[in-house]
């Protein structure tokens, strides 16, 4: 954190290996949009959520790895031949497993992710009621 | 106030509990690789066409011919991919039959990778788009798939083959053929 | 030479420390202790050797001192100058030096002008200043030395890593540390507090400074930070929920409540442990994010100084203080009376509210940063990011933006809801005027719709409070509070407007090309090689018009770097009063045709200038405060005198 920033670019960097990037051009998909922009704005969203796997801290959407244009392009294809987002974003945890998607699915192991901010919710009520509770009902008293 | 006394110290346990999962994962060497969820599932639908002259490409049919294979995922522009060279060779000595798929990768210097580092596939799959690679859950170049003769993947070995690793690999090819 | 005096003044600093810690604890016994004279002498000095110290390495970074060894990995000859100096901070072993710079330099000016809390205390605080200090000098020297030598001396440097040349960068460590140390003193004075059994008004007034100081750095840091990401990554994302973003997001937060219950602790000696315990909440987060980014312990955090060995005595003397100040405040909280009461229906109960949401977001934010490292542990990789921190922190956030409106409008103590009646109806109606225009105009999602007609309500609702107060004898902290709670208006309505309304063009185009983009027009003209010191880039010239009005030029690049090798993507930024056009040059397609990336992004601005406008905020209230005590101080100096005075009359 002092150099939060920093680290992150430190991370870009590795997607930068300087003697081992390929000389292919991007996938058809990579960097082109699809044409329907209901389905664009689709694949835009899940790329967001969509983690680049080779730079380990950006989503495919904000990268220029090789990896993530081919990532991106299957999004598109995949969108563009009438598949949902969810079903994008099942075929590649189903490659991948969840660490590929930021967006966490209930499940045995992430269950307290959604039930801790639920207690915390119902612990914050709680504090807000006792103190505040408590001290109107003394000063009214 | 005892109440009060006593979330403090539930408190003082969670920053505890926390400092000993630090330093649990400060002395696990770190592992930045992403598994495949494939391993255990049948390879999925793929044609690639060849991408040099002397090797046929490769589709998901041939490998599910009834003999276990070797599957490496490699790129004539990554350097582990030349560094683990001699051990796919002694890997194809011991009998082992290595399939490949190149990666965004051009045939003239598929060829020139070939000619230098040797040639231990008997066939290789042009991947332009990473296309076959993302189907398999593989996230990076080398990696190589142990799959058995019903085109079932195994296992997965990711990163370059060190000589230690050559016997596993052995070992995985022989579970899957049996 | 230089060198060797940076060092030795470092290790002299570190004995400072060692004797102001000493003195300080024993001072703060009852009785005190002879050698406590010698505490404030020893703060004063360290801060003059720290000061020396960092000089002497941002010396052999200006002139490209080879022989020491993290000038030769961290710097090159060819960089420009300014690029050299902020090379002297831009590693782990000089951040450290600056880092614990600052620490002296705050810990110096407490000992020389504090001198309103009760003398044990202070002495109780100095100690503990001292006591965070010598592990940061043990850290620094044991393990961390920047002042290495290197034999053979190489021929030059490997040079900066390219995407940390610019200058925006360069002063983001320095604000950071600023905010960082600023919550270190909070800290101190929080364990003094408990020491010596000291909670009082005073004490929150005296450490109050401090935290806004900190606050308005880490304000500033997270903003430009963000606008860092943002022009420099090439893709127009400006906040990621990324760890190492998350790791400076934390501190900011506890820092905020910290802020309110202090004013509440100052105001009306209420909320006396949570004050402490935020104190303490607030450094443990600054103490956290640094180890979260130099063990290299979570997968974002990689290249970065990632040194178990690092990471372990990081980790260590995060046990220490933070495992020591949470069982210290265990110990000693039930010995706290309880503070003043209140009503629910008052400003105390607004801010405890407020506190409380604050809290509740810093631990999903906590929750969810170190979620993925639990499940590793366990062998399960997970990912926790966007879709998962927005929808939840707004659970939290939007509830208490409605506090943010009406909270400040309420009287300290006990108010009734008729007195503030007419301006929370005015503010709730525009809300929902403005909540049924946009939903009316545009089809957009339920969270930035919500984002912008609470952006509106809030923003008149944070003048409001100047409502029947003469403007001119207004006291500047409130004018600081209205204007930080404005800025956050402001930030609120560009994120909104942002993710609302952003449009986004790819294409690969070649000379002569036109592409639209919402209201825009671009046409590329030409890509060409251009040189730069230590770069050279591919540079594209587009000519773009808004609603067909006058063409202006721009040129967005994409650079190569040789020392060390990198690349980069220089974006070219158009902005407007009503947004920024966004222009980056991707890498060349197969036909000679060039990758494009536009976007248009509506009043996105308004999330930095929002964030500006918090940190002014901060800025004007602790101006306020200060001239209120350097005033009060004058005062008291003056009274003195003149009692003195008759008392010598009386005497005569």
């Amino acid at each position: 954190m002092m150099r939060w920033r920093l680290a992150l670019l430190a991370a870009m960097a590795f997607t930068l290996p300087a003697a081992a990037q390929d000389r292919m051009p991007p996938a058809p998909y990579a960097y082109t949009q699809l044409d329907d922009p209901t389905k664009e704005q689709q694949a835009r969203e899940l790329m967001h959520t969509l983690r680049c796997l080779k730079c380990q801290s950006q989503s495919i959407a904000d990268s220029d790895a090789p990896m993530a244009g081919d990532m991106r392009h299957q999004v598109r294809t995949r969108i563009a031949a009438g598949e949902s987002p969810k079903e994008v974003r099942a075929w590649l945890v189903s490659r991948y497993g969840d660490y590929v998607s930021y967006e966490p699915q209930v499940s045995s192991t992430t269950w307290p992710l959604f039930v801790l901010p639920l207690v915390l919710l119902l612990l914050a009520g709680t504090i807000l009621f006792r103190r505040l509770g408590a001290r109107t009902r003394e000063d009214s008293a | 106030m005892k109440r009060l006394r006593y979330s403090l110290w539930i408190i003082v346990g969670i920053a505890g509990l926390l400092f000993g999962l630090f330093a649990y994962q400060l002395s696990q060497p770190k592992d930045d690789f992403v598994q495949s969820a494939m391993v255990g599932q049948a390879i999925p639908e793929f044609d690639l066409p060849a991408v040099v002259e002397s090797r046929p490409g490769l589709s998901s049919a041939d490998l599910a011919d009834g003999e276990p294979r070797l599957l490496n995922v490699f790129a004539s522009w990554c350097i582990p991919c030349a560094a683990e060279a001699p051990q796919l060779d002694a890997l194809e000595r011991a009998g082992a039959n290595i399939v490949a798929v190149a990666i965004r990768d051009r045939p003239e210097d598929v060829e020139r990778f070939l000619e230098v580092y040797g040639n231990p596939f008997t066939r290789i799959g042009r991947d332009d788009i990473s296309e076959v690679q993302l189907a398999i859950g593989s996230s990076g170049v080398p990696e190589t798939f142990v799959i058995d003769g019903n085109g079932v993947i195994t296992h997965q070995h990711i990163g370059d083959i060190r000589e230690d690793d050559v016997p596993r690999l052995l070992e995985e090819l022989r579970k899957a053929g049996s | 030479m230089i060198a060797e005096i940076g060092l030795a003044a470092l290790w002299l600093a570190a004995a400072l420390a060692v004797l102001q810690l000493l003195g300080g604890f024993l001072g703060a016994r009852e009785g005190g202790s002879a050698i406590s004279v010698l505490v404030r002498p020893a703060a004063v000095l360290q801060a003059g050797l720290c000061a020396v110290s960092f000089g002497a390495l941002v010396y052999a970074f200006a002139v490209t001192d080879l022989s020491v060894k993290l000038v030769a990995t961290h710097s090159h000859s060819m960089k420009p100058l300014a690029f050299k100096l902020s090379g002297a901070w831009a590693n782990h072993e000089g951040s450290m030096l600056l880092w614990i710079t600052v620490m002296a330099l705050s810990g110096g000016l407490i000992a020389l002008i504090e001198r309103r809390l009760p003398d044990r205390m202070m002495m109780a605080t100095l100690g503990a200043q001292a006591c965070v200090a010598v592990g940061f000098y043990l850290f620094i020297l044991l393990s961390s030395n920047p002042f290495e030598r290197l034999s053979p001396v190489p021929a030059d440097g490997n040079g900066l890593n390219p995407l940390l040349q610019d200058m925006g960068v360069s002063f983001h460590p320095p604000t950071l540390y600023i905010g960082y140390v600023g919550l270190s003193v909070a800290f101190s004075f929080a364990v003094g507090a408990l020491l010596t059994r000291n909670v009082t008004p005073e004490f929150a007034r005296v450490m109050r400074p401090w935290v806004l100081v900190s606050w308005i750095f880490l304000t500033i840091g997270i903003v430009a930070g963000s606008y860092w990401a943002y022009y420099e990554l090439g893709w127009g994302g400006w906040w990621f929920w990324d760890p190492v973003e998350n790791a400076s997001l934390m501190p900011w937060l506890a820092a905020t409540a910290l802020l309110h219950s202090a004013s509440v602790l100052a105001a009306r000696d209420a909320l006396r442990t949570w004050t402490i315990m935020l104190g303490v909440i607030a450094f443990s987060m600054s103490m956290l994010g640094t180890f979260l980014v130099r063990s290299g312990i979570l997968t974002s955090v990689h290249a970065f100084a990632v040194d178990p060995e690092r990471g372990s005595f990081i980790l260590a003397l995060l046990a220490l203080y933070i495992g020591g100040a949470l069982v210290l405040f265990a110990l000693r909280a039930n010995t706290i009376a309880e503070g003043e009461r209140f009503s629910l229906l008052s400003r105390e109960g607004a801010l405890v509210v407020n506190n409380v949401g604050l809290s509740a977001i810093l631990g999903i934010v906590l929750l969810g940063t170190l979620y993925p490292l639990l499940t590793e542990a366990f062998d399960v990789r997970v990912s926790v990011g966007p879709p998962y921190f927005n929808p939840v922190s707004a659970i939290f956030f939007l509830p208490m933006l409605l506090i943010l409106a009406v909270g400040p409008l309420l009287r300290w103590r006990k108010d009734s809801f008729d007195r503030i009646k007419w301006p929370v109806i005015i503010a709730g109606v525009a809300t929902l005027a403005a909540l049924t225009a946009v939903a009316a105009f545009s089809e957009i999602g339920l969270l930035p719709l919500l984002g912008l007609a609470m952006a509106v309500g809030v923003a008149i609702a944070s003048f409001m409070p100047l409502k029947g107060r003469n403007l001119l004898r207004t006291p500047l902290p409130v004018w600081g509070m209205c204007v930080a709670h404005f800025g956050i208006a402001v930030a609120l309505f560009g994120v909104a407007a942002d993710t609302a309304y952003q449009q986004e063009r790819l294409v690969a185009a070649s000379a002569g090309d036109v592409v639209e983009i919402g209201p825009w027009q671009a046409t590329l003209t030409s890509i060409s090689p251009v040189a730069g010191p230590n770069w050279t880039a591919m540079q594209g010239d587009l000519l773009v018009s808004y609603e067909s009005g006058p063409q202006q030029d721009v040129h967005p690049q994409a650079r190569s770097f040789w020392a060390p090798p990198g690349e980069t993507s220089e974006v070219a930024l158009l902005t407007r009063w009503n947004g920024q056009l966004y222009v980056a040059l991707g890498n060349m397609a197969e036909d000679g045709r060039w990758q494009l990336r536009l976007w248009w992004k509506p009043f996105v601005t308004y999330i930095w200038y929002g964030g500006l406008l918090i940190a002014l905020g901060g800025a004007l209230s602790l101006l306020g405060r200060v001239v209120g005590d350097v005033r009060r101080r004058r005062t008291e100096v003056r009274d003195e005198t003149r009692r003195a005075e008759e008392a010598e009359l009386a005497r005569a």
